[in-house]
C-alpha cells in the first residue's frame, strides 16, 4: 500500500482566480487565500509539484488568461495516471515489441504510468524550483520524446474536460474559450448567429444531468 | 463443453446486421432467433457527454486489450499489431458501431455495384492496372433500391433527393441513382459553417446537396411503429450514443421491437470463438459466456455479423472456406480489403463559427469528382474520385483546442502558442473528402502467425497500403478543396494527411474498413452469394461490410443495411421454405 501523499495548493489557484469570459475580458477575481491539501492517487508530492510546473510552462497563466495552474491540471493528469488508462487497460500491451515503422505508432511496453516516471527522471527532481527560462530549456530539450508530447495532449485535456475529470477547476477552461459544457440544446440556435459568438455561461455536466458523474477513471479492476 | 438446447437461428453479434436479421426472422416467422454478443447490454447515454472518456478514450470501442488486428504494408513485411485506436474506430456491445457512428447515410452510386464491368466496358480490360481487383457485386442498384427505401424509412433519413424515379430534382445530389421516393424527412437546418461551403461551391458553379444523415430533422415515426425525436444539435454524435434517441441506432430502432418476443433471446457477454460445421454444413457456435464457460450452441442456420473484418476472422479461425493467397490468386476468403483515404483541408475565418453545435451528418457535399467524372481515366492515372464535403458534426473543447495557421507560431506549447490557439479557437473549419478505395490484389486479411488475443487465438492481419492511384486521387481531390475553401474567402492552410507515402493506423480514416468475405456472381471469385449466403455452406449467411467487392466514397452503414434487408428476404421468402442455395 502506498504512503499517502498529498499536494498543497492555494485555494485560488483553483478555478476561482480569475475568469476570462465570454468576450474575453476577466470579470471576476476571487481573492480567496486558503490553502487547499488534496490527496494524490499516483504522483508523490515533488512529482506533483515537477509535473504541475511542467503543465504551467506548457499552458502558462499569463496575460491572456489562466492556465494549468488554475485549472488543476496536475490533479487531472494524476487521476488519469491512477486509473484504467495509466495502467494501459485498454492497449494491447502483448509482445513482441518490435520497433516498426512511425505508420504503427507508439509500439513501446512502457505504460502510461512507466512513461511519466522516465519523464520525471529527465526532468529532475528540483525541476519545480528553476526559473522559468530554465525550466522552458530543460522542455525544450526533451519536446520530441513520448513522455512529452503526452504531457502536452494531457495538459490541454486537463484545461478542457469536464471537471469530473479534475481539471477545469471552476469550469476555467470552457469560459477561456466560450465554450458552453454539454447542454442539451441548440435546436433554436444552429441555423442562427451566423459570424457571431454564441457564448453562454458554461455548465458541467453533472450540474446537467442535475447528479454526480464518475469519469472512467474512477473504474476499478 | 457444455452443449446447448438448439435453436433455429443463431445470430454472432448485435449490432446493425446482426439485430436487423433478428427482427426480420422473429417479426415474421415463428423461427426461434439467438442473438449472441460478446460486448455489454444496451445502456442508457443521458450521462455519457463527455468529450473525454468517450471521444478520447473511446469508451465505447472494443477493449484493444482483448483484441486488435496487426497490420503491414506488404507481404515482404513483419506486421505489428495495432495497439491504441487510430485510424479506424470498431464498436461493441449491443448496436455495436452503431451506436456510436455519425449516421451520414449515402447511397452507393449505380456504377458501383458492376464496378469491374463498368470499367472494362469504359476503358478496355487492357488499359486497366493490372493489379486491380474490383468486382461486381452480383445483384445491381435498382434490385437494391426496394431495400435502400426500407433500410431509409426504418432509421428516418433526412435529405433531398436528386434524382425521382429517373428526373432531376433540383437541391439533390444530381449524381445519385433513381429514387422510387422522396427522403423520408427533410434535410436539416444549416449551420453558418455549412452555408460557407454551400455558398462557395454554388460560386463555383457546382451543385451542393444536403449530406443525406439518419439523425432525425423532425419527430417520426417509422413503418414499425417506432418514433424517435428531433436532433436538437448538442454535438455529442459520431462516437457518443445519442442521449434523446434521435440518432438512429440499433438500440432505439430495432431491438424494442424484440424486446418481448418469445422465440428471440439476446445474449451479452457471449463471445464467439468459432463456427462448428461438418460436411459442408454449419451446426452451431462455440462460445466463451460472461462466467468464462465455454458452451457450444447447436443451430440449424449460423449469421455471421460480427463487423466487417471480424467475419473474416472468425471464418478463418474456424477454417471454413479458402484463404486467399496473394501470389497465385488462389481462395476468396480474406481477399480484396479496402478502407478509404480522408485527408482535410483546414479554413481559418475571422469570425466565430460556433462550431460546438451540430450533429454527425449535418453538412453539404457535392459529388462533381465522386465516381468516374470528366478528366478521370486511365491515363490519369485515376479511376474513382471522392465527394467533397463540410460537416457540422459537433466540436469539444479539447479536440478542437490548438488549431493555428502553420508556421504561426515555432513551438506547440508555451505562451506564444497559447495566445494564438486562443485568438484562433471556434474560427477553423475543416472540408474532408472520402476517397473511393479499389480493391487490389496485394490488398487483403489473413490470420497473423504471431500475435493473439485473449484466448490465445491468432489476430486478424491486414496486410494493406495506399498505392499510387490513391495518391494521385488525393491529389487531384485536394487540389479542388483548396479551391472551394478558398472560395468561402478563408484564409486556407496545407492539406491534413495530404502528402502521407504509406497507409497509417495512427489517425483516423474512418470505420469504413470493408471485404473478406466479397459477394459475387461466382464462387470462383467470391465467398458469399448475393443473398449473403456462403456458396460452399448453404446454411450459412455472412452479413455486413465484409461482403464489399470495393468501396465507394461514401459511408456504407445505409447499403449494409440495404443488402441486409435482401438477404432477410431470402432467407424468409425463399430458404425457409426449400433449405439451400438460393443461388
Amino acid at each position: 500500500m502506498r504512503r499517502r501523499e498529498f499536494i498543497t495548493l492555494p485555494a485560488k489557484c483553483l478555478g476561482g482566480l480569475l475568469v476570462y469570459t465570454l468576450a474575453g475580458v476577466p470579470i471576476r477575481i476571487q481573492a480567496q487565500e486558503t490553502m487547499v491539501r488534496l490527496p494524490l492517487r499516483f504522483f508523490t508530492a515533488n512529482e506533483a509539484r515537477v509535473i504541475a510546473a511542467a503543465c504551467e510552462r506548457i499552458f502558462p497563466s499569463d496575460e491572456n488568461g489562466p492556465g494549468a495552474k488554475e485549472a488543476g491540471v496536475i490533479i487531472y493528469i494524476d487521476r488519469q495516471l491512477a486509473g484504467p488508462f495509466g495502467r494501459d487497460r485498454h492497449r494491447y500491451t502483448k509482445g513482441p515489441f518490435l520497433e516498426s515503422v512511425p505508420e504503427h505508432g507508439y509500439q513501446g511496453k512502457a505504460s502510461p504510468q512507466e512513461i511519466y516516471r522516465d519523464g520525471l527522471r529527465q526532468l529532475r527532481e528540483d525541476f519545480a524550483d528553476l526559473d522559468a527560462a530554465k525550466q522552458d530549456q530543460v522542455l525544450r530539450a526533451i519536446e520530441t520524446t513520448v513522455f512529452f508530447r503526452m504531457l502536452r495532449t494531457h495538459a490541454i485535456e486537463g484545461m478542457f474536460s469536464d471537471p469530473m475529470h479534475g481539471g477545469n477547476a471552476g469550469l476555467i477552461g470552457w469560459q477561456l474559450i466560450g465554450y458552453p459544457g454539454p447542454l442539451m440544446s441548440y435546436r433554436d440556435d444552429i441555423d442562427k448567429n451566423y459570424g457571431q459568438p454564441l457564448r453562454r455561461q458554461p455548465v458541467s455536466l453533472e450540474q446537467i444531468v442535475g447528479h454526480p458523474v464518475k469519469g472512467w477513471e474512477e473504474e476499478r479492476d | 463443453m457444455e452443449r446447448l438446447k438448439p435453436v433455429d437461428v443463431v445470430i454472432v453479434g448485435g449490432g446493425w446486421t446482426g439485430l436487423l436479421l433478428a427482427k426480420e426472422i422473429v417479426t415474421r416467422t415463428s423461427h426461434s432467433v439467438l442473438v449472441l454478443e460478446r460486448g455489454a447490454p444496451a445502456r442508457d447515454y443521458t450521462s455519457t457527454m463527455d468529450e473525454l472518456d468517450y471521444l478520447i478514450r473511446l469508451r465505447m470501442m472494443q477493449n484493444l486489450a482483448d483484441e486488435t488486428v496487426t497490420h503491414r504494408h506488404s507481404s515482404k513485411d513483419r506486421a505489428v499489431p495495432v495497439r491504441q485506436y487510430g485510424s479506424f474506430n470498431p464498436g461493441t456491445g449491443v448496436g455495436g458501431a452503431g451506436e456510436h457512428w455519425g449516421a451520414v447515410s449515402n447511397r452507393y452510386r449505380t456504377d458501383q455495384f458492376r464496378l469491374a464491368t463498368h470499367l472494362r466496358e469504359k476503358y478496355g480490360a487492357a488499359r486497366l492496372p493490372e493489379n486491380l481487383a474490383v468486382q461486381d457485386w452480383g445483384v445491381t442498384y435498382d434490385e437494391l433500391e426496394p431495400y435502400y427505401w426500407r433500410a431509409e424509412q426504418m432509421m428516418g433519413v433526412c435529405g433531398k433527393a436528386g434524382n425521382l424515379r429517373g428526373t432531376l430534382v433540383e437541391g439533390g445530389d444530381p449524381f445519385e441513382g433513381p429514387r422510387s421516393h422522396e427522403f423520408p424527412n427533410p434535410p436539416h437546418k444549416t449551420s453558418y459553417f455549412v452555408s460557407l461551403f454551400r455558398k462557395a461551391a454554388l460560386d463555383l458553379g457546382y451543385r451542393p446537396f444536403p449530406i443525406p444523415t439518419a439523425t432525425l430533422s423532425q419527430t417520426y415515426r417509422n413503418p414499425d411503429g417506432i418514433e424517435r425525436p428531433a436532433c436538437m444539435y448538442c454535438g455529442y454524435c459520431s462516437r457518443y450514443g445519442c442521449m434523446i434517441g434521435a440518432k438512429a441506432q440499433p438500440s432505439n430502432t430495432l431491438l424494442p421491437l424484440l424486446a418481448n418476443k418469445e422465440n428471440f433471446k439476446l445474449q451479452t457477454g457471449s463471445y464467439v470463438r468459432r463456427l462448428i460445421h461438418r460436411n459442408g454444413r454449419a451446426e452451431g457456435v462455440s462460445y466463451i459466456d460472461s462466467s468464462g464457460q465455454e458452451k457450444m450452441q447447436p443451430a440449424e442456420v449460423v449469421m455471421l455479423c460480427s463487423w466487417t473484418i471480424n467475419n473474416s476472422r472468425l471464418l478463418l479461425l474456424s477454417g471454413i472456406g479458402e484463404p486467399y493467397d496473394p501470389t497465385t490468386g488462389k481462395g476468396t476468403l480474406g481477399k480484396n480489403l479496402t478502407h478509404q483515404l480522408n485527408q482535410q483541408v483546414q479554413l481559418f475565418f475571422d469570425k466565430p463559427l460556433n462550431l460546438f453545435m451540430g450533429t454527425g451528418g449535418l453538412g453539404c457535399a457535392i459529388g462533381e469528382f465522386a465516381g468516374d467524372p470528366a478528366g478521370l481515366d486511365p491515363s490519369s492515372g485515376i479511376l474513382r474520385g471522392s465527394e467533397i464535403r463540410a460537416n457540422s458534426a459537433g466540436e469539444g473543447p479539447i479536440s478542437s483546442f490548438g488549431k493555428i495557421p502553420p508556421g504561426e507560431t515555432k513551438s506547440d506549447w508555451g505562451a506564444e502558442w497559447k495566445k494564438a490557439a486562443l485568438n484562433w479557437h471556434d474560427k477553423v473549419g475543416q472540408i474532408t473528402c472520402e476517397c473511393a478505395h479499389l480493391a487490389y490484389r496485394q490488398n487483403y486479411v489473413d490470420l497473423d502467425p504471431t500475435y493473439t488475443d485473449k484466448f490465445g487465438d491468432p489476430l486478424l492481419r491486414l496486410t494493406l497500403d495506399w498505392t499510387d492511384h490513391e495518391k494521385r486521387q488525393r491529389a487531384f481531390i485536394g487540389k479542388h478543396m483548396i479551391s472551394l475553401g478558398k472560395a468561402t474567402g478563408a484564409r486556407v492552410g496545407p492539406l491534413v494527411h495530404g502528402a502521407e507515402e504509406h497507409y497509417s493506423v495512427t489517425y483516423y480514416q474512418s470505420t469504413h474498413v470493408q471485404g473478406g468475405v466479397i459477394q459475387g456472381d461466382s464462387a470462383e471469385r467470391s465467398v458469399v452469394n448475393p443473398w449473403l449466403q456462403h456458396w460452399r455452406m448453404p446454411n450459412l449467411w455472412v452479413v455486413g461490410g465484409s461482403a464489399f467487392p470495393q468501396n465507394e466514397s461514401a459511408n456504407p452503414t445505409l447499403t449494409i443495411l440495404a443488402v441486409a434487408y435482401r438477404a432477410a428476404d431470402g432467407f424468409v421468402e425463399r430458404y425457409i421454405k426449400k433449405p439451400g442455395a438460393l443461388a
